[in-house]
């Protein structure tokens, strides 16, 4: 089932999208406590392909070319963050088929808590050093731009990207942070500032594949003009008018229409 | 009912956010001399029946899969306790 998201008017300042990009199905699981999955269905349909809307409590993937964990509360945060979550019936199936390599997966804040603790990402996350809720647009790196969701970027450009979570702390041992420099595998590093405490200023990961990635920001809030961050790291931008998430969602979609 | 109990603790390298602003604040409120707090977490698993060896390697199994992230956490007791009466 293809979810219609209606587009409010054409805010959008993005060049025409390429309308093959349309046959790609991402899907976007929603959990109990899920809040971004509709902006992420959104975003997906502002980059041109079509959003597929998962339960978490199904045992079907519908045929997707891609998944998104959105953020939220999953579980209401029980326990852990993302820690109940990782044993939903459908996390089964998107751990089976990430884990080799072939399914991109993109964990959002509370998606990428859940990658983590389903052993598809290493680390973990903690509570933010200075104990507040985050909410503000963050400057962000892109260090990697091979990964599935990164490739409309080119390495070392700048993005603006919303934040907001309470447990946003990356933390691994050293070997591991260690590995994950050496192999490329840091994909997103905060810039002016590590805002939560995050080892090594980490805000996005990728796997040892590059077709999962996580990162604690928001890419789904900043990809129509007029709902997204003021400021842009790819020039002037009108008030809420920064769309420099969009290209996660174009890269995946550009990768699997070329594949 | 006998319960099992399980207690898991932020590893002693992980810094524990909560655990230090906890530490912060018993000052304030006159409980000085605690050098340190650190913030875990205890379950209990009550049990139909008898407790045993299975059931045992049952909860140690939960402790370390579900109810504790190996990465930030570790399992610091899984103990049967008896209900006094």
């Amino acid at each position: 089932m293809s979810v219609e998201v209606p587009l409010i008017g054409s805010l959008t300042d993005v060049d025409a999208v390429d309308s093959n990009l349309s046959g790609i199905r991402v899907g976007v699981v929603t959990f109990p406590g899920s809040l971004d999955d509709r902006d992420a269905l959104r975003a997906v349909r502002l980059a041109g392909g079509t959003g597929v809307a998962l339960w978490h409590a199904d045992h079907d993937l519908k045929d997707v070319d891609a998944v998104i964990i959105p953020g939220g509360f999953s579980y209401g945060d029980y326990l852990r963050a993302g820690a109940i979550s990782r044993f939903a019936p459908l996390m089964e199936q998107i751990t089976a088929a990430a884990s080799g390599g072939s399914l991109p997966v993109l964990g959002i804040c509370n998606g990428f808590q859940v990658l983590t603790e389903a052993h598809l990402l290493p680390g973990s996350m903690i509570k933010n050093n200075h104990l507040h809720f985050l909410c503000r647009d963050q400057r962000l790196a892109v260090e990697n731009s091979t990964t599935a969701w990164t490739s409309s970027y080119s390495e070392g450009s700048e993005v603006v990207i919303p934040m907001k979570n309470q447990d946003g702390q990356f933390v691994a041992d050293e070997h591991t942070l260690d590995e994950l420099e050496g192999e490329g595998r840091v994909v997103f590093r905060y810039v002016g500032g590590n805002p939560n405490g995050s080892r090594r200023d980490i805000a996005g990961i990728t796997n040892k594949h590059g077709n999962v990635v996580g990162l604690m920001p928001h890419p789904e809030h900043a990809v129509e003009a007029g709902f997204g961050p003021d400021s842009s790291a790819f020039g002037e931008v009108d008030v809420r008018g920064g769309v420099d998430g969009l290209g996660i969602f174009t890269s995946v979609l550009q990768k699997l229409v070329n594949k | 009912m006998p319960r099992i109990v399980v207690d898991v603790m932020p590893k002693p390298e992980i810094l524990d956010p909560q655990g230090k602003a906890i530490a912060g604040a018993l000052p304030r409120l006159g409980f000085t001399g605690f050098a340190e707090v650190r913030q875990g977490k205890r379950f209990e698993l009550t049990i139909e029946g008898d407790v045993t060896e299975e059931v045992l390697e049952h909860a140690r199994s939960a402790a370390t899969t579900l109810l504790s992230n190996p990465v930030i956490e570790d399992v610091t007791r899984v103990e049967v306790i008896e209900d006094a009466q």
